[in-house]
Order: structure tokens, then sequence, then C-alpha cells
């Protein structure tokens, strides 16, 4: 066995000082596989060692959190004992390496963590961010990426109901997989990884343990250099098919009360999910490796430790109980063992062939982990451009419209989504495309809304800003289909946290999330930080990608976003001041990149939005969609696409210049679309709530026009907006 | 009513047509592949998802499980069988029906809505319904149905084309055809038409909240032939 030196240590992704601190915990120098466990524990996906002091600032409580940061998922309430379970997850690093096993584990990852407590899963969702559509490996990288998150979940029957995508030259060297998953459980019958009791069979369940995923976990802790083909191997395989038997097999076995503690081998493998539950439990746990079901001969328990195989879980039974639980994973076809038992030790002991071959205090794996304060630096609010207004006479709106509807970031993906089963399950009440996924709670009148979203420009412009934005985005789009919005899952997909830049961008965003998380009583209840999205010392942009979770109580009350009828009253609800730095226009148009991302009013987004829910549970407003990306226009020409309307856009009161008007992306604001006979009772609420609103226009049939700028053929718009995505993809 | 549902390891939709079929009025039993008997039915259904993982081929492990032979015997003594998506993948590896389901023409797993025209109405599963053209949902890799010139020769002269993928004014041609299926073949029977494999699924249109309600009107028709 090889001899541990520093230089060891050191290939193992430690520093020298983590090592001298491991030496001088342990009072001795770990053997090879105590270094490995401790590399895995250590390192910072699992550890939380640079984001754990930020982190415990997130607002975390509300009335309606079960359980909130810290098990392997968040837990909801949404009444009558049913329990939303919901997290969303990183595969950022495996997805770069190999597209499609990288996000196809990505979602058998989360899933996993989600029927882990019980829950069923009833949604997938996904935010994948991509290199600048010109760069040679984004096509493939794309392609592979959606390919592996529908092999997986369409396999495993779960519906993909929403999700983002984004372009930018940031990610050209580090693309970005978040996967998002909702299960849904009885509140009474959740289980958790904490281990209780003493002499407690330690179970191994799942797919036998192969070679792939060694150093899986340390590998999405370092950044990329040219040398990214040699870690092919590092990226775990995933096999939906044996996943679809775990999850029945777990959820039959959950039926009665054998189970005491349960936990899915994730990052890390056999090494932290053994741990974790003895460190929750405060006990310890002896595993004899020799008893482990393998696919490869000869495995070292080295490599049985690190392996990240999927597809598997680890359970602690009640005594007894080995023989039915055997026989239900018999039924499955799938792996069960007795590889150990939990003990009063308080260290975890491994043997294999009958010798003691590591044996580490869990304290020194888990409290005792790193915990850095690292160096940040502030982010200063970027000054405004002063934009010449003169320069906006030689523009068409028409065209500007047209370029911006085909912008890959505002482009229809219908190419995407047609390619994930949306539909399975029987539930879903709002397929991608919309402002959030729907799905029906199967057998009743409630329907839970989630959506995800994420702003990386303006997170990169002004961190602080963003964060706050993101949340509030996240909440207008539940909000747009008529849910209340109850509580979020956050991916922290950040640069090197050792660069001061980096580091800050990450404790702003964390400071604008909590900040508006608080406000709106929005709990974040899961999540996940994936650091060192880094190419040869080019970062990605801060990107907090944020999974909302919302619940309509009836699910005939919800709303979906294209226009309906024609006669109908549009109104944009919200102020617009026209804020063109950081928008799609500004970039795409003016090619100005600079300044600050607009300002977040915390009081306007609370109170806009929690009228335009009471105008839609008062049927008052038959379709609404929130402004986003591409200021006014943009949304209302996607409503008109949506439902093959057109708009007679009225003539703009007062001074306001039309581009700001129609393109500035200007916060809490919504468009609505009102009946006539409505129009007094809608106006009688806003104007109690203080909130500012333009009558914008009346639903035409298949015209967009407005005076002599804007005569557009629903048609026209309609091409250029579902174009771009098929043709880049198709050629 | 009665029907049964077979699960399979790697089904998926077996819930979904389960609750279809009770919406409806069948009384359905769901059977375990391991198991040997059928219970007595009025209809066996195949349904979708990845059986066996859909590994060697869509449905040919499944053609080789413990239940399949009481599904054969059930299908060759007249009794109605009807399998959707990976179900009528199984169908066409027992040999039950023709053909084959090769991968969509362009490579890519398609979930959206489709237009069907019925083309044979002579049989207990259309006779009857009210429409012709029926818009339901797919979702499949392999839904690309290839015979030989020979079994398509078959296919037609028998009247054993179910349903073919059109647009919503009946048209059917290349653009509405969404895999590539010879003939825009979307389902069809065997000779005696107690057999049926389709690749959509009309268990994912049985409410005016999901895609749309045409799998209702299937469902009503069925069971109306039956009674």
């Amino acid at each position: 066995m090889t001899k541990v030196n520093e230089a060891v240590a050191i290939d193992h992704g430690l520093k020298k000082e983590e090592f001298s601190k491991i030496c001088d915990l342990l009072k001795r120098t770990p053997n090879l596989t105590e270094l490995a466990i401790f590399s895995a524990m250590w390192n910072e996906h699992c550890s939380y060692k640079s984001s754990r002091k930020h982190l415990k600032k997130l607002h975390t409580k509300g009335k309606q959190v079960i359980q909130g940061p810290g098990e392997n998922a968040g837990v909801i309430d949404i009444g009558d004992d049913d329990a939303i379970v919901f997290k969303i997850e990183s595969h950022n690093h495996p997805s770069f390496i190999e597209p499609y096993q990288g996000a196809a584990t990505g979602v058998g990852g989360i899933m996993r963590d989600v029927f882990t407590m019980g829950a069923r899963p009833i949604a997938n969702l996904n935010s994948i961010h991509f290199g600048s559509p010109q760069h040679k490996k984004t096509k493939n990288l794309l392609r592979g990426v959606v390919k592996g998150i529908g092999g997986y979940g369409n396999c495993i029957g779960v519906p993909t109901i929403a999700g983002q995508t984004t372009f930018d030259d940031s990610y050209n060297g580090n693309i970005l997989v978040n996967a998002m998953t909702l299960g849904l459980v009885n509140k009474n019958k959740i289980f958790y990884s904490k281990a209780v009791g003493l002499d407690k069979p330690v179970i191994y369940v799942g797919s036998k343990t192969g070679r792939d995923g060694i150093h899986g976990a340390s590998m999405a802790s370092a950044t990329f250099d040219d040398k990214i083909e040699e870690k092919k191997p590092t990226v775990q395989v995933g096999d939906p098919f044996t996943e679809k038997l775990l999850l029945e097999a777990c959820l039959e076995l959950m039926n009665d009360s054998s189970i005491i503690a349960i936990q899915d081998m994730g990052a890390a493998g056999l090494t932290s999910s053994s741990v974790e539950m003895a460190s929750k439990g405060n006990l310890g746990i002896e595993l004899d490796l020799t008893k482990v079901p393998c696919r490869e001969k000869n495995m070292t328990p080295y490599e049985i430790m690190l392996s990240e195989s999927q597809e598997r879980m680890l359970i602690i039974l009640e005594n007894g109980k080995e023989d039915q639980a055997k026989k239900i994973f018999d039924k499955w076809n799938l792996d069960f063992a007795v590889i150990g038992k939990t003990t009063n030790s308080k260290k975890i002991k491994l043997i294999f062939n009958d010798t003691n071959v590591a044996e580490i205090p869990i304290n020194l794996l888990a409290e005792k982990a790193p915990e850095y304060d690292r160096k940040w630096k502030k982010t200063k609010l970027p000054q405004k451009i002063k934009f010449n207004k003169d320069d906006f006479k030689t523009l068409s709106l028409s065209d500007c419209l047209k370029k911006i509807l085909s912008n890959p970031n505002i482009s229809e993906k219908k190419w995407i989504w047609d390619q994930y089963d949306h539909t399975v399950m029987g539930d879903t009440i709002q397929k991608p495309g919309g402002d959030a996924g729907v799905i029906r709670v199967h057998g009743t009148k409630k329907a839970v809304a989630a959506s995800v979203d994420s702003s990386a420009s303006y997170c990169y412009s002004h961190p602080l800003s963003g964060g706050k934005q993101v949340v509030c985005e996240s909440w207008r789009n539940l909000i747009s289909v008529g849910a209340k919005p109850i509580a979020i899952t956050n991916c922290l997909n950040f640069g090197n946290p050792e660069k001061e830049k980096n580091m800050g961008e990450f404790v702003e965003c964390v400071e604008g999330i909590t900040e508006a998380s608080k406000y709106l009583n929005f709990p974040v209840v899961s999540g996940n930080v994936s650091f060192y999205n880094e190419t040869k010392d080019k970062g990605i942009k801060p990107t907090p990608a944020i999974g909302g979770v919302g619940l309509i109580k009836d699910y005939k009350n919800m709303l979906s976003m294209e226009f309906k009828s024609i006669g109908n009253i549009v109104y944009i609800i919200g102020k617009t001041e026209g804020h063109l730095d950081q928008s799609i226009f500004a970039k795409d148009i003016l090619n100005e990149k600079k300044g600050p991302p607009p300002s977040i009013n915390l009081f306007n987004e609370k109170n806009i939005g929690e009228t335009i829910l009471s105008l839609i549970q008062k049927k008052l407003v038959v379709s609404c969609h929130d402004i986003s990306l591409g200021g006014i226009l943009t949304a209302v020409s996607k409503m008109c696409i949506k439902g093959n309307k057109g708009i007679k856009i009225n003539k703009l009161k007062g001074l306001t210049n039309k581009y700001e008007y129609f393109f500035g992306e200007d916060q809490a604001r919504y468009v609505v679309e009102i009946n006539s006979d409505n129009i007094q009772s809608v106006v009688e609420i806003l104007k109690k709530n203080s909130i500012h609103f333009d009558d914008f226009g009346i639903i035409q049939d298949k015209t967009v026009s407005f005076d002599s700028d804007i005569n557009l053929p629903i048609e026209e718009l309609s091409d250029v907006h579902k174009y771009w995505l098929r043709e880049y993809m198709n050629n | 009513m009665k029907s049964s549902v077979i699960i399979f390891p790697g089904s998926n939709c077996d819930r979904d047509m389960d609750v279809a079929l009770k919406k409806f009025g069948f009384k359905n039993t769901m059977v375990w592949h391991n198991d040997l008997s059928i219970p007595k039915s009025d209809l066996i259904v195949l349904p979708g998802g990845f059986s066996y993982g859909d590994y060697l081929r869509c449905g040919s492990i499944a053609s080789k499980s413990k239940i399949i032979k009481s599904v054969i015997d059930f299908a060759n003594s007249g009794g109605l069988v009807l399998g959707i998506c990976n179900g009528f993948q199984i169908l066409t590896e027992t040999g039950l029906l023709p053909g084959i389901l090769q991968q969509n023409k362009y490579l890519n797993f398609i979930c959206k809505n489709v237009f069907v025209k019925i083309k044979n109405k002579k049989n207990k599963y259309f006779k009857g319904i009210k429409k012709d053209i029926l818009e339901l949902h797919i979702a499949h890799n392999e839904g690309n149905f290839f015979c030989t010139k020979n079994e398509l020769k078959i296919l037609e002269d028998n009247d054993q084309i179910a349903v073919t993928y059109c647009n919503s004014e009946g048209l059917e041609n290349e653009e509405n055809n969404p895999n590539g299926a010879i003939k825009n073949i979307a389902g069809i029977f065997n000779k005696n038409n107690n057999v049926l494999g389709m690749m959509p699924h009309p268990e994912r249109m049985i409410d005016q909240y999901l895609s749309g309600e045409d799998g209702s009107l299937f469902f009503e028709n069925l069971l109306g032939n039956l009674r």
C-alpha cells in the first residue's frame, strides 16, 4: 500500500495544512484508506468548508417548514397531512466532462435524495447553462445534457415540468447542470438519516459497487485545466432502470416501521453516507467491506469507500427485520447485504478480510472538518449608464422586438422540453414553457407549482441586488400561475472561493437571497453549493439558481400566460421607470454590457405579488405573466404567441421614451388580461393597495400593433421566437 | 367489466392506466410479471414504460417474462389485449403483432400531442366512436414502426392498420409523422382485431385539465362495446 505523506495528501486534494491537521487530530499518520476518507469528507463538496459560515445566515424557518437544510432534502407542509419534499443539486463538473452521464446521474442523484425521505417523486425541473452558442463545444454539450436528463427522468417515469436554459460566454469552460425534484409524502411518514440505537444492522441495497466515480466529489471540488479528458473515469454511470426498482423497493419497505434511518450514497458514496448517519445519531459505525456487493473483482477498501457507483442506499434497520426487508429487495431483483452495525464507539471502523483497515473518530470527519472564513471583496454598485437617446432614433421597434424574441436566452426552448416526458403520471396541468410547471397532488383538489430561475448577469454586475432579484423572480413566477409561494431551494454555482472576488460574489448573493426570502416569508429549505466552476483561471458569472415551490388550493384556479379572448383588456401592473442597464436590449441591441441591474423594492414586490394573487383567486384576471428579461414588449409578445392572439397597444402617456418603456427590465411587474366587465373591480383593488398600473392595450386578432411603429402578424413573431434553437440544433 | 394491467419491472404508466380504467368504470387488477396467471378479465393491458430497462431491445425481455404466456393464450382465445407504447413494443416482440418499433427518425425522445386517424372501426376498440380523428399524446424514443413489404401488404389487405399519424384535418403526410413510422402507422391490430398495439397514450388524455379529452372518448367507447 502506498505510504501516506504530504505529497499523497495533496494528490487527494487536501491542502498541506489540512494534512497536518489530520495527523494532529489522529495523533498519527493515516493509512491510505483513512486518508481517502478524510479527503472525501473534507473536500468542499461534502464539507461546505468555505460556505458554511455564510449559509448559517440563510432564512430557513417558516410556519409551513417541516424540515429545513441539513437533511437529504427540505420538506414543507401543504395541508391535509400532505407534504412536499424538494431540493436542487448541481452536477456541473461531471456534465462538462461527460454530458450525457453527468446530467443523467445528476437527475438520478436528486431523485434519490427525495425518495430517501419516503416521498414519491412527482416532478423534475432543471436549470442548465451553456457557453456561447458559437463556442465549439456548446452544441454537443447541450445535446448530451438534454439527452441525459431525458434519458434518466423519462425512464423512471417522473415528468419534467419546467426548466431554464441560458447561454453565456462565462460558461464556455464550465457548463452548469442543476437538477431539482419534488416528491409527495404523508407528513407523518417522513424518513430521516439520523441513526438511532446500538447494534442495529446496517444494510446496503441497490446496485453493486464498481470503480466508477472514484474521487468524484474531489473532482467537483477543484478547477479544471487542460487535462479534463483524464478525469472521465471520475464521472459516474447511471442506470435509471435500477433506480426505478430501487425507488419502488424503498417505498414498499417504508410502508412498515422497519427503517430507523436511510441515506442515499451520493457524493463520496459509502464514506459520506455512513459517516453522516453515524454523526447525526452521535454513534459509531462498523462496516465489513468484504460484504459489500461489488461489480468488479479485487476491489480494495480504498476503492469501495470512494466509489460513486449510482443507485445505492444505506439503511439502518430495526433488529429482526432483515428477512422481511430482504424479501422486498429480492422481489425487485436488487442486492441486499447486511454490511455492519451501529456501535457506541463514535468511530467509523472498517474491516476487510478480517483485518482492521481504518478507524477514525466520526467527529474528526464531521464537526472537526475545516471551516474557513475566506477573505472576500464587496462589489460596488456600478454607475448607471447615460444612454444617448438620440441613438435610439435610428432603431426600429419592430426589428428590436424580433431580435430580442430570437435571442438565445429568450427564444422558445421547445426543442428541449419535447425530449422530456412531461405528462407521465397524468397530473401535469401546466407544461414547460409557462411561468411555472404545475402538477396536481394526485387524487386531491390541490396542485403544486414549481419554477427554477437565475439571473447571472444581474448577479455578476451587483451580487447583492442579483441575489434579491432571483428570489423575487421565483416568487413572481409562482404567483403568475395562481400559486401561493411557500419555500425555495437554492443551488449556489460560483467560481473559486479562494479568490476574493468570487468569494465576495458568493457572500453577497447569499446576503441578497436571505434579505428577500426573509421579507417575502419565502424560506430556503434545502440546497447545495458548487464552487470551483473555473477553467484555467476563468470563472463563471455567479449563478445562484432558485427553485421555488408554491401551492394552488384548487387546481381549477390555476392560470396560464397565453392571451385568452379578443376584446379583453391588458394592464401592466407595477411601475415602469425604463431601467435599461443590464437588459437584453442594452446588451443585444446597444452592445452595452455595463451598468447596475434593476433595483429591487421588496415592499413593492410583496404588495404587488399578494394583490395579483388575490385578483387571480377572485377570478378577476384570465391570464398573467411576470415581466422579466426583455421587458414589457417581450412578455406581451410571448402571451400573444402562446394564445395566437394579437394586441392593439395604446399610445404611451407622458414623456417616457418608448424603448425604455417597452424593453426596460424594472422589477415587480406583471402583465394581466382582464375581461372588460371586471375592469372596475380590478382598478378598485389596485387603487386600494396603491399599486401603479398602465392601461396597455386590447386583445385583437393575430396582429401586434402600436401606433405607426409596430404592425406585426403573430405568425411572424412566432416564427422568430421558435426558430432559433431548432435551427441551431439541426445545423 | 374487468381489466388487468401487467406490471413489469420498469413499467411506469401502470398507475396512469389503472387510474384511467377505473375512472371509466373498469374493475381493474394489477398483475405482477412474475405471476403465472391473470385473473378473469375482459381486457388485458400492457402499459407504457421501460420494461426491464428496455435493455437488449425495447420489449424483448418482457416478451420472455413468466406472465407473458398467459397473455398470449388469452389473446389467442380471442381476449382483448391492448398494448400502449412499451406495451406495443412488447406485443411485436411476442409475435402477437407483426413488425418492429425502431428508434425515432430524428433520434430524439418525443413528448407531444399528435393527431391520429382511426382507420378501422369494425372492432371492439373503435366501433361506434364519435370521432374519426383523435388528439392523443405520444412520449417515446422508439416509436418508428417498420415492417417488411409483405407484412405491410397483409396489414393493409386485412384492414389491420388501426391508427395513423395525421394533422387535425386528417392529412397523413411526412410533416405529420413524428417518428418516421412506415405509412404513418401509429397502431395496428392482429388479424382478428382483438389485439391492439399503439404508441399514443389515451390514458394521458382523460380530463380537460390534462393535454385533452380524446382519451376519455376512447375508454368510454371501449367500455360501451364490452357491455
